[in-house]
């Protein structure tokens, strides 16, 4: 099907580039969409795929090439022009609006009314419609914010489908769900193809591309980089493509030696901001030296975990030990100063001050201790000068300590983290989500310094979406459903099979029956 | 983006970069020219009555400095508003928006007043009094700051509604303890005005000049508050955690920090800095408590504060222009026939102007970024 | 904005507390009700107190003992107090009760107020007349704050654009009206109108195209307005001779202003104070059940969305603004042509910010917001009348102050209980870039 290009595409891009100051994100980009196909771009973090695909979608104006939709020369204003010709995006973020219901996102800049007022009960119909057409099924009267991930991406979809899009933008779709939900979701996509949609699909996962391509453009640092037949390229050979090296899949680690648990949580319960309890009954040991890692899918309480164990969330029962005291009642500020390092999920909500400088973010939680205060007075000097320390200790490329966070990249501002985290006295460590949205250099770093604190005797509780990154770091892993363990596997041992299952449904194969 | 690295080579550095920057006017011409600028709009609203512009920005700018008089009278007239604006810009710093100066004045004041009619006051040494009648003042500021501070950390009540409530109730308050004849508070009851008595003598500040109104010894107290916020903030461990909160109080919490008992502070030092200003005036100015002399200086020091972009250093200049040009304001009103609320509309002008720096540029063509004013972004009532 | 950042939205800043804002309402509730039947009751006077509902002579009335009532209403106190301290499942039954106990304190205000003073009755219907009618700039204003807010540009400058409106409106019927022709009257109330349009514009073009601290554009407005209208007082409406004038007349609505009672206190009235009415209710209709509302609130929840389906944020933000300005506009008109007629200096004495408040207490939605308006017009109205009751307690004199700075205290408590964060427009006061 490669072969047959002499149909006219649905979606036909030419020489794009885009440039945003100091930044080219596209420079001469070409891809080719045919009607009923799925085309995958692929690309690493930061690659410009999304702001290709934010440029067909008229949200960005190239700086040049051209665009075609069913060969008519297009050139898009907003939005809007790109939705009359039929293009519809499922944004990596969604773009729901979570108070509002979900008919009323879906009708939202396409309203339906019957005179002046809104006609909701012919928006419902029209949903319902489309649900049953393509087996997307979700309530229209439910408000958004109360929905699955999985279902709020289906109103998405929805909202693409409800303003008769042929052409689908599928930014990172899989992101957000479950093994189960993408093979349910791939369902879904095939279910568009066959009703004559053509698709590009976004990913930086090679699986999936080879799951569901019928034709790879492979994307980096903003060019194409190459493109690639599903039915002749391997794994190793897209990731070539798309880094540019060779790729290390395994992480170079010796063997654990663990010592004394360093964290212990037993029958932890935890409810999460809307009051729903997430973390529900956990319990289990971290031990000195050892990276014990939390897999699940996002959503199962990992992140009310996380802020349970380092004291940011009110615990509703259970008891947390760390380095053999009741930290169960401490403060953030007590538990830091036992002797823990968190690594936060959220890099610019809580993981650095965006506005403040290098110097001050590393020592954002020992500001008052000395050197860096004497008593109340901050000490410019020693906070100058551990600055220097650990940016060239942790390869920070700044061009100076004094530099706002805020104009950094995002794997130097995670090995910022990262160096305030690591140093001191730390023996017990929290990460959640370490490396997410990062490139495979700064991964690499940050990989290679958990484990060396893992060998320097530190126990590391390390909680991430990212299934190989788990496989890859733990020595044992945990699996995480519905706020409890329901599986611990030795490092060494643990497939990615056997681990999906478990993340999906709660339960090893055979005893299905007992989940839920 | 790591691309500041390529832009920064390419700057000048070392000592050339010096040299430029002692020469560097670009963070005074700004305001200069919002200045000049608002001067000419109230200049073409002069001249829409008929007056002549400049004879009315003569008689103005006479009566702000023509004379030593004048002059002591337009710097008597900023004192105040230093607090008020502090209040603001205090809280602003740690992320809120204290809108409450007015109350807050005005608890303070009337503590400081009843202090300073205590009868033992008047056996006391000046040199105990009058700190005592500040730190009344300040006390009763630092309260009245307190109660929305703690009603925003503990039950996540909006600290703007919150303060417009406690400015009601403040009013209300002080007019009852002033106007009260049975029972008797602290009523003058020979006076033909609700006011308190008279404070001792000797918890009176120091007259310097005795113009109309007196220059006396707050402004150096307010100038001290003023440095010592500055410092506090800019040097002390507490003032990096209410930068800190005010910026982002989610990394805040993940430090360590108390983002409750920060937000607390920084409210109740707000009310304090209003406080000890209206102590300041009730012991230097009036020696007596009238609440209608503290009416719209909390208002005003909210436009001061925000002029000087939060800055506490930055309040003086901003609090003298805006006492200044009040100040001067009759005089061009009597000898130039111009109501004297030109000189407010020439105040927001330069508030606007300051504030939307970018029309300064374009118009007058200076190079530069405009500069993201304070915080572009201010949290909704929500707060988060 | 993104739906994995929706759970994070929400206020996460609470920290561990056993108590939460509900119980610790609920106590103050609690302690109030224990308070008023176990120390108010027995000591109020035990003579019968009367609300009359007409002047007399037929008047009717409602006769009744001022100990019970107290009583009455220290229970609804209590059981709202013990309503807090359910379960979490009863949250919403919780919420009502303390709604109600605020109900209750109105009545509770006159009660007491009416059994510590030696007047045995007190006329209600003018009371609430009154109330209705002080409300009106106020919730015209914080339907001004709705239609800005809800958009996403959060606004503090309603003050000066009613000061504004009214300044400027009575400088023209001052001077083309000579304050005395009824056409010129509405022609003025029109110009007052499209004043607090193009005042809001200011606002608009200061927080969407600079981009300026959305707190700072309010401040400006507030500024500018009071200087401006001072100006324009002395030097055009003082020097025309007309500062005093006719204001708009009351007129009652055919067939229902003859119902008793009823009839004299809804359905007669002012021109812009009916149309308060209506601007509320098409407020809500129109934000609530048309597609412009529906994008309006997108615009305030989240601008990226509601462009990535095609939605002008800008234009849409500025027509809102702008909106909200005319109806700012028609509440200055209120302050110098209906309530009065005649500009004073800073006339509007507070109302905007008062009418801030009434919108955040109204959690953003019109009947809310009318109903704190309501509260405030109370607060208002009492404030006049009981100057003239004389209320003491054993000989101890409760100033007037003290009940009229109930309304605000009352205020107080309930923003800090019942109403919860997180509630105000997502996007609000974030400056908006559109892509390119």
């Amino acid at each position: 099907m490669a072969g047959d290009d002499e149909r006219i595409p649905v979606l036909d891009v030419r020489g794009v580039t885009k440039t945003f100051p100091g930044v080219i994100a596209n420079e001469d980009v070409d891809l080719v969409l045919h009607e009923g196909e799925i085309h995958c771009l692929l690309g690493e973090n930061g690659a410009g795929k999304s702001t290709l695909m934010n440029v067909v979608f008229g949200l960005y104006q190239p700086d040049k090439g051209s665009i075609r939709v069913r060969g008519e020369q297009v050139q898009f204003t907003g939005v809007g022009d790109a939705i009359d010709h039929g293009i519809g995006m499922v944004h990596q973020h969604f773009q729901l609006i979570p108070v509002f219901t979900v008919a009323e996102n879906v009708i939202l800049g396409n309203e339906l009314t019957n005179g002046p007022f809104l006609d909701i009960n012919e928006a419902r119909r029209r949903i319902i419609e489309l649900e049953d057409k393509y087996g997307l099924a979700v309530d229209p009267d439910a408000k958004v914010g109360d929905l699955s991930v999985g279902e709020q991406q289906r109103v998405e979809v929805i909202k693409a489908l409800f303003r008769e899009a042929e052409i689908l933008i599928l930014d990172e779709p899989t992101a957000v769900l479950t093994p189960g939900e993408v093979d349910e979701f791939f369902g879904v996509v095939r279910s568009l193809v066959d009703q004559g949609k053509s698709i590009i699909f976004i990913t930086h996962k090679l699986r999936e591309v080879l799951a569901v391509a019928d034709r790879i453009t492979v994307l980096r640092n903003g060019k194409v980089a190459g493109t690639a037949d599903p039915s002749t390229a391997t794994q190793k050979s897209l990731a070539n493509l798309m880094v540019g090296r060779e790729v290390v899949f395994q992480v170079a680690k010796g063997d654990a030696h663990p010592g004394d648990p360093v964290i212990k949580i037993t029958g932890l319960r935890v409810e999460d901001v809307r009051g729903a309890r997430t973390v529900n009954g956990l319990s289990v040991e971290v031990r000195a030296g050892e990276i014990f890692g939390v897999a699940g899918v996002e959503g199962n309480g990992q992140r009310e975990l996380v802020e349970a164990v380092t004291g940011m969330r009110p615990k509703i029962g259970g008891t947390v030990e760390i380095l053999g005291q009741d930290a169960t009642k401490m403060s953030p500020r007590q538990i830091t100063e036992l002797g823990t390092g968190h690594i936060p999920e959220d890099r610019n909500k809580h993981g650095v001050v965006g506005a403040y400088s290098i110097a001050d973010n590393l020592i954002l939680n020992r500001y008052f201790k000395p050197p860096f205060a004497r008593r109340w007075l901050r000490n410019e000097a020693a906070i100058a000068s551990e600055a220097e320390e650990l940016v060239a200790q942790f390869d920070v490329r700044t061009p100076g300590i004094h530099v706002a966070v805020d104009n950094l990249s995002g794997g130097n501002q995670q090995k910022v983290i990262v160096a305030r985290e690591l140093t001191g006295d730390v023996k017990a460590l929290v990460v959640a989500q370490p490396t997410r949205g990062l490139d495979v250099g700064s991964i690499e770093f940050i990989h290679n310094a958990i484990i060396a604190l893992r060998d320097k005797g530190v126990g590391v509780l390390l909680v991430s979406a990212e299934l190989d990154e788990i496989l890859s770091l733990s020595d044992r892993i945990g699996v995480l459903y519905r706020g409890r363990l329901v599986g611990t596997f030795d490092g060494a041992d643990a497939t990615r099979e056997e681990l999906g299952y478990l993340m999906a449904t709660g339960a090893a194969p055979e005893s299905e029956e007992a989940a839920s | 983006m790591s691309m500041g690295t390529d832009q920064r080579d390419l700057e000048p550095s070392g000592f050339r970069l010096k040299v430029q920057e002692a020469f560097q006017l670009q963070p005074v011409l700004v305001p200069l020219y919002a200045i000049l600028l608002s001067f000419i709009v109230g200049g073409i609203l002069i001249a829409l009555i008929g007056v002549n512009p400049f004879e009315a920005y003569w008689a103005l700018l006479r009566g702000m400095f023509g004379s030593k008089d004048n002059i002591a009278a337009s710097v008597a007239r900023s004192v105040p508003f230093m607090g008020s604006a502090l209040a603001l810009a205090f809280a602003f710093r740690a992320g809120l928006f204290n809108i409450g100066a007015e109350g807050q004045l005005l608890v303070g004041g009337v503590t400081a007043a009843w202090v300073g009619t205590w009868a033992w006051m008047t056996d006391t040494p000046a040199i105990i009094a009058i700190p005592i009648i500040l730190l009344a003042g300040a006390f009763g500021g630092f309260m009245w700051g307190w109660v929305p501070g703690i009603l925003r950390a503990k039950t996540g009540a909006h600290e703007v509604i919150s303060t417009i409530m406690l400015n009601s109730i403040a009013l209300f308050l002080v007019r009852w303890i002033v106007n009260s004849r049975d029972p008797v508070i602290l009523r003058d009851l020979e006076a033909s005005v609700p006011r308190t008595e008279a404070i001792s003598d000797t918890a009176e500040l120091p007259t310097i000049i005795d113009s109309q109104p007196p220059l006396h010894w707050g402004l150096f107290v307010m100038l001290g508050v003023c440095f010592l916020i500055a410092f506090v903030l800019k040097r002390t461990t507490f003032g990096f955690e209410t930068i800190t909160v005010g910026t982002n109080p989610h990394a805040a919490r993940y430090a360590g920090m108390s983002v409750d008992r920060i937000i607390i502070l920084a409210m109740a030092i707000s009310g304090a800095c209003a406080g000890i200003a209206a102590a300041s005036e009730v012991s230097g100015t009036n020696q007596l408590f009238q609440p209608g002399t503290f009416a719209l200086i909390g208002f005003d020091g909210i436009a001061v504060a925000l002029l000087a972009r939060a800055n506490p250093i930055g309040i003086i200049p901003s609090a003298l222009l805006w006492g200044s040009l009040l100040s001067g304001a009759p005089l061009m009103q009597q000898e130039a026939d111009v109501s004297i609320d030109v000189v407010r509309i020439i105040q927001s002008m330069v508030l606007l102007f300051v504030a939307a720096d970018a029309i300064v540029r374009y118009i007058f063509r200076v190079r530069g970024e405009a500069e993201a004013h304070i915080k572009a972004s201010t949290t909704g009532w929500a707060g988060q | 904005m993104s739906a994995q950042s929706i759970d994070l939205t929400a206020g996460d800043l609470v920290e561990a507390r056993r108590f939460g804002r509900r119980q610790i309402t609920g106590m103050v509730f609690g302690v109030a009700g224990i308070a008023l039947i176990a120390l108010v009751a027995p000591n109020i006077t035990g003579d019968t107190r009367t609300f009359a509902f007409e002047p007399p002579p037929d008047a009717l009335d409602f006769s009744f003992d001022p100990p019970t009532m107290v009583t009455i209403i220290g229970l609804i106190y209590l059981l709202a107090g013990g309503l807090s301290f359910l379960p979490q499942q009863f949250d919403r039954w919780a919420g009502r009760g303390q709604l109600l106990a605020a109900a209750a304190t109105i009545p509770l205000i006159l009660v007491v107020a009416l059994g510590l003073s030696a007047t045995p009755a007190t006329n209600v219907t003018n009371l609430f007349d009154e109330s209705l009618v002080l409300a009106t700039p106020i919730a015209l204003g914080a339907m001004t704050g709705l239609w800005s807010e809800r958009s996403g540009i959060i606004n503090i400058g309603i003050e000066g654009t009613m000061l504004g409106s009214a300044g400027v409106g009575f400088m023209i019927f001052a001077t083309l009206g000579e304050a005395s022709s009824t056409t010129w009257l509405w022609i003025a109330i029109l110009v007052a109108v499209l004043t607090g349009g193009a005042l809001a514009l200011l606002l608009a073009v200061l927080s969407i195209r600079y981009q300026i601290n959305q707190i700072v554009a309010g401040v400006v407005i507030n500024l500018f307005a009071l200087g401006l209208t001072g100006f324009l007082r002395s030097e055009v409406i003082v020097p025309s001779g007309n500062s005093k004038g006719i204001s708009t007349s009351e007129f009652g609505i055919p067939l229902l202003e003859q119902i008793p009672i009823l009839g004299d206190t809804f359905f007669t009235g002012k021109p812009i104070h009916y149309m308060m009415y209506a601007v509320v209710f098409l407020t809500w209709l129109v934000m609530f059940r048309t597609a412009w509302g529906l994008r309006v609130r997108s615009c305030g929840e989240d601008p990226h969305a509601a462009e990535t389906l095609g939605i002008d944020v800008i234009k849409t933000r500025y027509r809102s603004v702008v909106l909200g300005g005319f109806i700012a506009g028609l509440a200055g008109a209120w302050f110098s042509m209906e309530s009065q007629s005649g500009f004073e200096d800073n006339m509007t004495n507070a109302a905007g910010f008062i009418a801030l408040a009434a919108m955040i207490f109204g959690k953003w939605t019109p009947g809310g917001a009318f109903a704190g308006a309501l509260l405030f017009g109370f607060a208002r109205a009492l404030g006049s009348r009981l100057q003239f009751l004389e209320v003491e307690i054993s000989g101890f004199g409760i100033p007037s102050e003290f009940f009229q700075s109930l309304p605000f205290a009352v205020t107080l408590v309930v923003v800090a209980g019942a109403l919860g964060r997180s509630i105000a427009p997502a996007a609000e006061g974030q400056p908006y870039r559109p892509s390119k």
